[in-house]
Parts: C-alpha cells; sequence; structure tokens
C-alpha cells in the first residue's frame, strides 16, 4: 500500500519510472492500435443481434450489433450493400462477417461488414413470417390473383437447375402423361444467385412474345428438390414472390418436399407439393383423354343410330296403322259406278227435252214472216222520207212571220212616254215633302223652348240662389226631421257647394264638393278622436 | 353452344361441346335434321380431339441467354 502512495507521489512530482519509455504520437498509437486490432482478428464472424440500424445520406448502413452486455458498432459500404443476403433489421439474429478494424478519428473500433446471414432457423423463421404478413397485407395472395391453369398445354416453361434429378423427374412424369414442349431456363437453385436467376427467368418466359422465335409457353413450373431451409432460402426472397405475383403465364411452384413451404408457394396460382406432381398438375393423361374421347365418339355414333332406329320403329308402326288405299278407294269408287251408270239415261233424257222446245220455238221461225215485216217497215221509211222537205219549208215560213208581227209592235215611243210621266210624279211628291218637313220641324223647335222655359222655372237649383238648401243623407234626399235623425251623416247642398254635417258628432265638412254621395259617411260608432272641427 | 369454330377451339373446348353434344344427342328430342347436325358436329369436334391427342410430340429445350440475361436462343436439352 505504501508502494502505491510512493509511485502516486513520484508522479504527481513529474519524473516518474515510466519517463523514459517511447512516446506516441495519438496518430501513432492509433495506427498501432488498428494494426494489433486486424492483425490479431483479420476476418472473422460474430453473433448476434442487430441492434439500431441506419442507413446515411451517403448510402453507407450503420448498425449495431449486440448481445446482453456488449454493443459492436458495424458498418457495410454502399458497394458491398448488394452482396448482402439479407438486410439487416433491427432485432434480426445474425451471423455478420466481416473485418474488425477501428475508426481512429473517433477512437472507436468496427466491424465492416460484408456479409450478414440469418442466425439459425428461428430467425429465418421470424423474417420469413414478416415478409409473408407484408405480402399478405399487399394483397399478393388474393385468391382473385390465381390464374386457371391450362387443361392441356402446348408449351411448359421449366424454371429450375439444368441439372439434377428434379428436371430429370419433371420430364420424365411429362412424357408419361403426355409428351410436350419444354422449355428449360436453367437457374441456380441455391446460393446467393438463387434468387435474382429465379426472378429473371420468371419475367423473361413473362416477356416472351406470342408466336416469337421462342415459343411463350402455356404455364410455368418452378421447380426445386429438398433440402434445409438455407437451400431454399432463394425462394423465400421477395423479388422471387413478386416476379410470381406478377407473372401472366399461370405457374406452379414446386419447391422442396411437401413439408416445405416457400413464399413462393403462397404467390403461385397452383402450390405442387414435388416437381414430380408438377407435371402431374401441368398436362392431362394422354391414354385417358384418348379413352374419353373414343368413348365419346361411341356414345355419339350410338346415340344417332339409337335415335333412326326409333324412327324407323315408328314409321313401321304407323304404317302398320296406315288404312289400305284400295280400302280408302272403295266407296267413292261405288259412288262413281253407280253416277256413271245413270249417266247415258240421264243424258239421253236431256237431249229429248231440249229437241221438243227446238221443235216448238222453230215452228213460228219461217223465212216468208221475216220477209214481210222487212217490206212492211221499207214502205213506211219511204212513206217518211217522201214528207220531210215541205214539212220543213212550212215550219220555218211560220217562224218568220212570228218574228216580224213582233217586230211591228217594238217602238221607242211608249217607252219614253212612260218615263215622262213617272218623273212628274216624283218631282211633285219631293215637293210636298220638303214643305211639310219644314213645318214639322218649325213646330217641334217651339215646343222645345217652351220645354226648357219651364224646366228653368222648375229647377231647384234656382230655388237655392234664393237661400234655401238641399239636405241629402247617403245620397238620397232628406225631407223630414224623422229622416235627418235616422241619419248618420247629412249632406247639404247650398247654392255655391255642399258641407257634410254629422248629426252625432262634431259636423265634419266634406273636402269635395262634387255631387253624388259617393263621399262614405263617417262612421257614428267610432269617431276618431283626433278629427278636429273646422268650424 | 358456342360458336367458336371447331378448328378454333382449344382440347378442351372441344372436348367439353362434344361431351355437351353427346348428351344432347342421348337426350333424343332433337328433331331429325337437328340430330343429324349435331351428330356432324360432334364427329367434327372428335377429330379436333383426337387431332390433338395425336400430335404428342416430346421436344425439350433449355433458353440460351446473353451476357445480360436475356434469351438469346435455344439448345436441344438432354436430361442425364
Amino acid at each position: 500500500m505504501s508502494d502505491l502512495l510512493d509511485d502516486d507521489f513520484e508522479d504527481a512530482g513529474g519524473q516518474g519510472p515510466g519517463s523514459n519509455a517511447p512516446e506516441y504520437t495519438v496518430s501513432e498509437i492509433s495506427g498501432a492500435v488498428r494494426k494489433t486490432l486486424e492483425g490479431a482478428f483479420g476476418r472473422i464472424r460474430v453473433r448476434g443481434e442487430v441492434g439500431r440500424v441506419f442507413r446515411a445520406r451517403s448510402g453507407h448502413l450503420y448498425f449495431d450489433i449486440k448481445d446482453a452486455q456488449n454493443v459492436l458498432a458495424s458498418v457495410t459500404w454502399k458497394g458491398q450493400l448488394p452482396g448482402l443476403t439479407v438486410m439487416p433489421e433491427e432485432g434480426m439474429e445474425v451471423v455478420a462477417s466481416g473485418k474488425l478494424t477501428t475508426f481512429g478519428s473517433q477512437s472507436k473500433y468496427q466491424l465492416t461488414v460484408d456479409q450478414v446471414e440469418p442466425a439459425g432457423v428461428g430467425a429465418l423463421m421470424a423474417m420469413l413470417e414478416k415478409r409473408k404478413k407484408q405480402l399478405e397485407a399487399e394483397g399478393l395472395f388474393a385468391a382473385e390473383l390465381k390464374r386457371p391453369l391450362p387443361y392441356l398445354p402446348e408449351v411448359i416453361g421449366v424454371v429450375t437447375s439444368p441439372s439434377g434429378a428434379v428436371i430429370r423427374d419433371i420430364l420424365h412424369r411429362l412424357r408419361d402423361r403426355f409428351p410436350r414442349k419444354v422449355l428449360i431456363w436453367p437457374v441456380a437453385v441455391q446460393g446467393r444467385d438463387c434468387a435474382p436467376q429465379v426472378a429473371a427467368a420468371i419475367r423473361g418466359f413473362n416477356a416472351l412474345a406470342p408466336g416469337g422465335a421462342i415459343p411463350r409457353p402455356d404455364v410455368l413450373i418452378v421447380a426445386r428438390g429438398g433440402g434445409s431451409i438455407e437451400d431454399l432460402w432463394g425462394f423465400n426472397e421477395e423479388i422471387v414472390a413478386r416476379a410470381a405475383a406478377a407473372s401472366q403465364i399461370p405457374l406452379i411452384s414446386a419447391v422442396g418436399h411437401e413439408t416445405d413451404t416457400t413464399l413462393i408457394d403462397y404467390v403461385s396460382d397452383r402450390r405442387a407439393p414435388t416437381p414430380t406432381a408438377a407435371a402431374e398438375i401441368a398436362v392431362p393423361v394422354r391414354l385417358e383423354l384418348i379413352a374419353q374421347s373414343d368413348a365419346l365418339g361411341a356414345r355419339l355414333s350410338g346415340a344417332l343410330a339409337r335415335g333412326m332406329g326409333r324412327r324407323g320403329e315408328r314409321l313401321r308402326d304407323l304404317s302398320l296403322a296406315l288404312p289400305g288405299a284400295e280400302s280408302l278407294l272403295a266407296g267413292p269408287r261405288q259412288r262413281l259406278d253407280m253416277a256413271a251408270s245413270r249417266l247415258p239415261a240421264a243424258l239421253q233424257a236431256w237431249v229429248l227435252r231440249r229437241q221438243a222446245r227446238l221443235a216448238q220455238v222453230s215452228a213460228v221461225l219461217r223465212p216468208g214472216t221475216l220477209r214481210a215485216r222487212l217490206r212492211d217497215l221499207s214502205e213506211r221509211v219511204a212513206g217518211l222520207d217522201a214528207r220531210r222537205l215541205p214539212a220543213l219549208a212550212r215550219r220555218q215560213g211560220l217562224a218568220r212571220r212570228e218574228v216580224d208581227q213582233l217586230a211591228a209592235r217594238l217602238v221607242p215611243a211608249m217607252i219614253e212616254r212612260e218615263n215622262r210621266r213617272r218623273r212628274r210624279e216624283m218631282e211633285d211628291i219631293a215637293r210636298r215633302l220638303a214643305a211639310d218637313g219644314a213645318r214639322r220641324t218649325g213646330q217641334w223647335r217651339d215646343r222645345l223652348a217652351g220645354l226648357d222655359r219651364v224646366l228653368q222655372s222648375l229647377n231647384y237649383e234656382e230655388t237655392l240662389k234664393r237661400g234655401f238648401a238641399v239636405v241629402r243623407a247617403e245620397g238620397r234626399v232628406i225631407a223630414t226631421a224623422a229622416a235627418a235623425e235616422a241619419a248618420a251623416a247629412l249632406e247639404i247642398q247650398f247654392q255655391d257647394g255642399r258641407v257634410t254635417v254629422s248629426t252625432g258628432g262634431s259636423p265634419t265638412a266634406a273636402p269635395e264638393t262634387d255631387a253624388g254621395g259617393q263621399k262614405p259617411a263617417p262612421r257614428r260608432k267610432k269617431p276618431k278622436p283626433e278629427q278636429g272641427s273646422l268650424f | 353452344m358456342t360458336d367458336k369454330p371447331v378448328e378454333q377451339m382449344s382440347f378442351e373446348e372441344a372436348m367439353a361441346e362434344l361431351e355437351r353434344v353427346v348428351r344432347e344427342l342421348e337426350g333424343g328430342n332433337a328433331p331429325l335434321e337437328q340430330s343429324i347436325a349435331l351428330y356432324e358436329r360432334g364427329d367434327a369436334l372428335k377429330k379436333r380431339c383426337d387431332a390433338q391427342l395425336r400430335a404428342a410430340e416430346e421436344k425439350v429445350a433449355a433458353i440460351t441467354q446473353d451476357a445480360e440475361g436475356n434469351p438469346t436462343g435455344t439448345v436441344p436439352f438432354d436430361a442425364k
């Protein structure tokens, strides 16, 4: 204890026993530490849980790998990132490979990571579960995205390793069932190249144009044999799952054994438990189809033959039921016979009847009768013709005489005389009419003047000039005190105008002197208090 | 009854149509002329199916690719 105290003391004095040790600059010691670290450890693998992950704007990825007690700062440079199998995510259990080195400017040491692998099956399963959830949430597993497989594809595209049992099994089973055209897109089925190559192959098959130089498959099989979860991991990668989901060509996945389920199985249109099963799903069995087709052909011919047979039978049945032609004709034939037998007699009787009538008629019809009638008629025509001209001349002479007589009686003096007589009569009547009119008009004018004088003397307005007044109520003249009492308002007419007087209250002047009494009288029941007297 | 010409039908379509025609003919309700027409159609459908069943040829090829991974053609493939 005393030694320590002494040392401390001596150190405090400034010239300690270490003073002759070599002095480092900071950079020198920093470089020495780096050399020691890198030399001692070289390339190492570190297992731990990923802590904080930070991607810098520069593109470098900084993250922590930790366990319960300690933290190891780690970095993956931008250029190294594409080489990582998995991207470190917080909470992921990983094995990181890289070189331990220092970061002298901050007195830190760190692991430069060039490879990150999930540590153990548990970590892988956890990661797979997470991806599955994400893709499912995006709807990539939706049943309506599943395409129906063609019943009999012409061309089958197979994405798998060109070597190994898988492609052999598939080809074998295809040959057994229904030999088809098969296009193999060779890919790595494990390791880092697996996922990008499988994704590229699915996209490549889809990119083939129908009818192009390379035939476009009608169905795709993505296949791999069994293996550990790490071996099958490429088929759990997101790029593979997305390429399979986007495939326009129906896709059958057959990865690993029946118990292995990889991400591609969820997005494929059909999952086959094994590659062999994929071939069985892809094509039907040719021999079965031939048998089926033949059976249908036989049924087709049979059905037609039966149909014809049935119709033939029916025809025979019907023809048996059909009555014989003889029996159908017998009745009419008998009638014909009977009628035919009666025909000659009827004809003879008819001819005899006609002969008798002819004899009757022809008895009258003799040439002598006709000739006599003709002679009569020509004689009548000759007689009439001889009288034609004299009769015409006679008739003309008569008519002319008649016209001459009438013309002699037709003289204008008669008409003129009649005219003069009528005019004289008319002038006489006009004269008498004028004298009478003047006399009557004079009489009417005198009477009118007399009546006017009487009217002037009777007009009550003349009386008003002498100081009298006319009392009215509601347009009627009031002549008695009793009537005046009964009226609500009175209108009094003086020689120079009218005044309206209220009988109950204060008298109200009518603002207008217009005659006729249209002015409504003020109401006796509700005299307006503010109405002031005009007198 | 589909209007698609028999020559353009896929195997599956032709087979399904053939089955339908056979069932209809077996039903025995079709008039004579129609049943003859049905038979003729069924016969054509069966010929179509048979032709596709006969054309069962195995041809296996592998895709060849350029440096960028684009398909350049095919080579015959023989599984070892």
